[in-house]
């Protein structure tokens, strides 16, 4: 039978090309019609380190980056010491020859990776072996690889063509070792190629290209992992008339100044990380406080401090709401998937502007990182939101009004101040009691403008709901896909729009005996949050700095359904 | 505010020499906005924390727009307003305090992009607000309630420190020679470039300087400010390096890069052959 799903690892040491393999693979792979989704985790250096990358092969959208690895390719002996207990039974162990020797396990065959890339003339084709043995041992054609090969170095230039040969001679090398090996895996089913255009892109890529698509003009950010793609495509896209993008001294710099553009009338944002964000915090509060619209968006990694930089977790939401000091919430989108990631910063932009006030966008590591196939997003569908400006006379009272009024911008008449203070319509600093409680009252009452986002539902009769958040979206849809093929009867919701929750949203988990949130912290920060709102939920948490396991998600979400609500805490 | 409102309630002590501040950067923006035909809402005040943010507030005649940020980040929120419109004037007020302490990482960063705004400092060498504790320009010794047993610092001299970090035009002025302080300003908003113009205003309240910086002749105190002397060239920087490390207080224009190319001169010049890409030419590049 042919087999619809394949997982490969690369593992070795940090600059010895895991990457480019299992981007060129994905390349490949998604090309000949496959879905395809990638991830990495390596440690926070330059070079060198334990570093592994992973691509999943499937012919139906891929939603995790999978449990067992089919295939495992080691660099170097480490990686073969660390990895080759996640390889499945019937699995198969390629390891650099070049690098280590193993007596035989039964599963291994050696391959010289540079030797036979350097018998090409093209040393750099490494990679390409590699990806020709796993063609091989899962039975891929090769013209899917020679069109990706083609495609991807014919670039115009003198040359092109020898690289070409050398890397799919590379390929056949690679392939003929394989089949000398005598393993092989089960032969992959033929691909289903979509019939609308499809791209390949990473999550940052995503979050630049929604934040472009929604009209950004101003943009400040600082290096930091793993934001700093983001800051790279504004500042290489965002050139020409009307246009900022620019690395600024610090985070502090950077949230002020996009406070200080959007004053003026600019779509701004920066991207940052949770260092960054907690050094921000000030400001945000700052531009709750005056009402000026912007996105931060906040890719999450492993935290508290410098916490784990390259590693991915989902424990950042309680600062996404309340990221300063005195009474404010701040909207908190989360994008689930890459695909999302277009779209959920298109959502925090016109959340912002249609709010006037900054909304806080999550990503997180594992889904910044990670090359996914989407459908090419339609522009032309696209609702953008614009704010809404004061065009009158002077003598305009900027926050006079007990909720959302048009913003003067500076150099039209409607001149006010824009004060971090407690302040009067004008924009004046006040001590009034009753002026705090109307200028509060105003600021929250804005809120009421986000609710009405979207959400996903599915067997929304059950009793008991599984409701994950960001990107363990993924590995939890397919561990419920498990809890239904297994007779369970369990409800399904999920959004992006965690703050406010779309108000139809709330009412249905309200009503629910019991929500349970898979969600990678170890206080159960989003179940925490529906808890404040009166939603009788709990969390299956995991703080390792990796995505959850299918398989062993799926047995803790079924060990907790069999409990029922018995032990609850009451709401 | 134009006219007095009753729910403000902050006011600056009897003798302030922020008052006469207040004076000057009014007389400047009204030449500025005579001589560039600009209206009145083409102008920006960017204000910290402290008694010197209060001036946004407290401007008299036709108001500006203003931004009331907060504590010592006034010069990242002015970079953000001038590169969101360059067409605007942007004017910064700012202490000692929220200037050269909490805010000090924010001057070499501009200095070094030349950003092309006027800054007026009001150092009165004390946290008034907070009643009276030390600042950065405090002297050395000085008993304060935060400084029970005398200030330990050396403390900050700014116009060096401006200098040396590169800052384009440096001026120095005292609150109580409110024209040429007007006159200073207003070449500070023509400076293409970063524009200091540093004011002794001094606190009646915690830190009284009147008579050590005019001096008083009767208690045989010379005093500390002079007028910078005609034949000083302020095109050259090491002239103005041995200016501001003499004794005494020099009053007028210390510095001013006759070169000066502002940032969005530089910017604007480093991306003259920068080709945009849309969404769509993004898309276009990651089609499979």
């Amino acid at each position: 039978m042919k087999r619809e799903d394949f997982i490969i690892r690369f593992a070795g040491e940090g600059g010895q090309g895991m990457v480019t393999s299992a981007d060129g693979l994905a390349q490949a792979a998604s090309m000949a019609g496959f879905h395809v989704q990638t991830f990495s985790t390596f440690p926070s250096q330059i070079l060198g380190g334990p570093t592994w990358t992973q691509t999943r092969i499937s012919t139906s959208p891929v939603r995790s980056s999978g449990d067992a690895i089919d295939v495992l390719v080691c660099f170097n002996r480490e990686a073969y010491d660390n990895h080759k207990s996640e390889v499945r039974d019937d699995g198969v162990i390629i390891y650099n020859t070049g690098d280590f020797e193993l007596d035989s396990d039964g599963k291994s065959f050696g391959l010289p990776f540079e030797e036979l890339a350097k018998s090409t003339g093209n040393a750099r084709a490494e990679n390409m072996v590699v990806i020709g043995a796993f063609a091989q041992l899962v039975n891929m054609p090769q013209e899917y690889l020679d069109e990706f090969v083609t495609k991807r170095f014919s670039r115009g230039r003198t040359g092109d063509e020898e690289i070409i040969r050398s890397n799919i001679e590379a390929m056949h090398l690679g392939r003929a070792e394989a089949e000398a090996s005598g393993f092989s895996l089960a032969e992959m089913a033929d691909p289903v190629k979509p019939e609308y255009e499809q791209i390949l892109i990473k999550g940052n890529e995503a979050v630049s290209a929604g934040a472009m698509a929604a009209g950004v003009n101003f943009y400040v950010g600082y290096p930091i992992s793993p934001a700093t793609p983001i800051l790279i495509a504004m500042e290489r896209n965002l050139v020409g008339e009307n246009q900022f993008a620019y690395q600024a001294s610090s985070e502090i710099e950077a949230i002020n100044a996009i406070i200080g553009g959007s004053y003026t009338g600019k779509k701004a944002m920066t991207a940052t990380s949770g260092p960054g964000l907690s050094l921000m915090s000030e400001a945000i509060g700052m531009a709750w406080m005056t009402e000026i619209p912007f996105v931060v968006v906040n890719v999450q990694r492993g935290g508290p401090a410098t916490g784990l930089p390259t590693k991915t977790e989902q424990s950042d939401f309680q600062l996404a709401l309340h990221p300063a000091h005195g009474d404010s919430a701040i909207p908190v989108i989360a994008a689930g998937t890459v695909e999302e990631c277009f779209y959920a910063t298109v959502a925090a932009f016109n959340w912002a502007e249609r709010y006037q006030g900054p909304v806080i966008l999550l990503s997180e590591m594992m889904l910044a990182d990670r090359a996914q196939n989407i459908p090419r997003p339609d522009l032309s569908k696209l609702k953008i939101e614009n704010r809404d400006v004061y065009s009158g006379p002077e003598g305009y009272l900027r926050y006079e009004a007990k909720e959302l009024s048009p913003m003067p911008l500076p150099g039209s008449p409607g001149s006010y101040i824009a004060n971090a203070s407690e302040h009067d319509p004008y924009g004046d600093t006040t001590h009034l009691p009753e002026r705090h409680v109307q200028m509060m009252e105003r600021r929250f009452s804005k809120l009421k403008l986000l609710e009405d986002g979207e959400y996903e539902s599915q067997n929304t009769e059950a009793s008991i709901a599984v409701m994950p958040w960001g990107g363990s979206k993924g590995p939890t849809e397919e561990a419920y896909e498990l809890l239904l093929e297994h007779g369970q009867h369990t409800a399904w919701y999920y959004t992006m729009f965690l703050h406010p929750l779309p108000a139809k949203l709330l009412e249905e988990l309200l009503q629910k005996d019991l929500v349970i949130v898979p969600e990678l912290n170890f206080q159960g920060q989003f179940s925490s949050y529906l808890r404040s709102l009166g939603v009788k939920a709990e969390s299956i948490t995991q703080y390792t700095g990796l995505p959850f396991n299918v398989g062993n998600l799926a047995q803790q979400l079924e060990e907790r359904l069999g409990a029922g609500t018995k032990g609850m805490v009451n709401v | 505010m134009s006219k007095k409102n009753p729910e403000y309630d902050f006011k600056w002590c009897p003798g302030c020499g922020d008052f006469g501040v207040r004076r000057a950067i009014e007389m400047a923006m009204q030449q500025w906005m005579i001589k560039t035909e600009i209206p009145v809402e083409q102008n920006v005040v960017v204000a910290g924390i402290g008694c010197s943010g209060n001036t946004v507030h407290l401007l008299e005649g036709q108001q500006p727009y203003g931004f009331h940020g907060i504590h010592g980040r006034s010069l990242p929120l002015a970079m953000g307003v001038k590169m969101g419109n360059p067409e605007l004037n942007v004017l910064v007020v700012a202490g000692d305090g929220d200037f050269l302490s909490i805010g000090g990482e924010h001057i070499a960063p501009q200095a070094a992009r030349n950003l092309n705004i006027c800054v007026v400092i009001m150092d009165n060498g004390v946290y008034g607000l907070t009643k009276g504790q030390s600042s950065p320009t405090t002297e050395l010794g000085t008993i304060t309630p935060s400084t029970p047993f005398g200030k330990i610092e050396t403390p900050v001299q700014p116009l060096n420190l401006y200098i040396t970090l590169g800052v384009s035009f440096v001026a120095s002025s005292f609150s109580s020679k409110v024209k040429d302080m007007a006159d200073l300003i207003l070449q500070g908003m023509e400076h293409p470039g970063f524009a200091i113009v540093h004011v002794n205003s001094p606190c009646t309240t915690y830190n009284d300087t009147y008579s050590i910086l005019k001096g008083d002749p009767k208690n045989n105190i010379a005093p500390l400010v002079y007028d910078i002397p005609e034949e000083h060239d302020s095109s050259d920087r090491d002239a103005a390096f041995a200016l501001v490390q003499a004794d005494g207080i020099p009053l007028g224009l210390v510095y001013k890069d006759p070169d000066s190319s502002s940032f969005e001169q530089r910017l604007a010049g480093t991306m003259k052959n920068a080709k945009a890409r849309t969404t769509d030419d993004i898309f276009n590049s990651l089609v499979i």
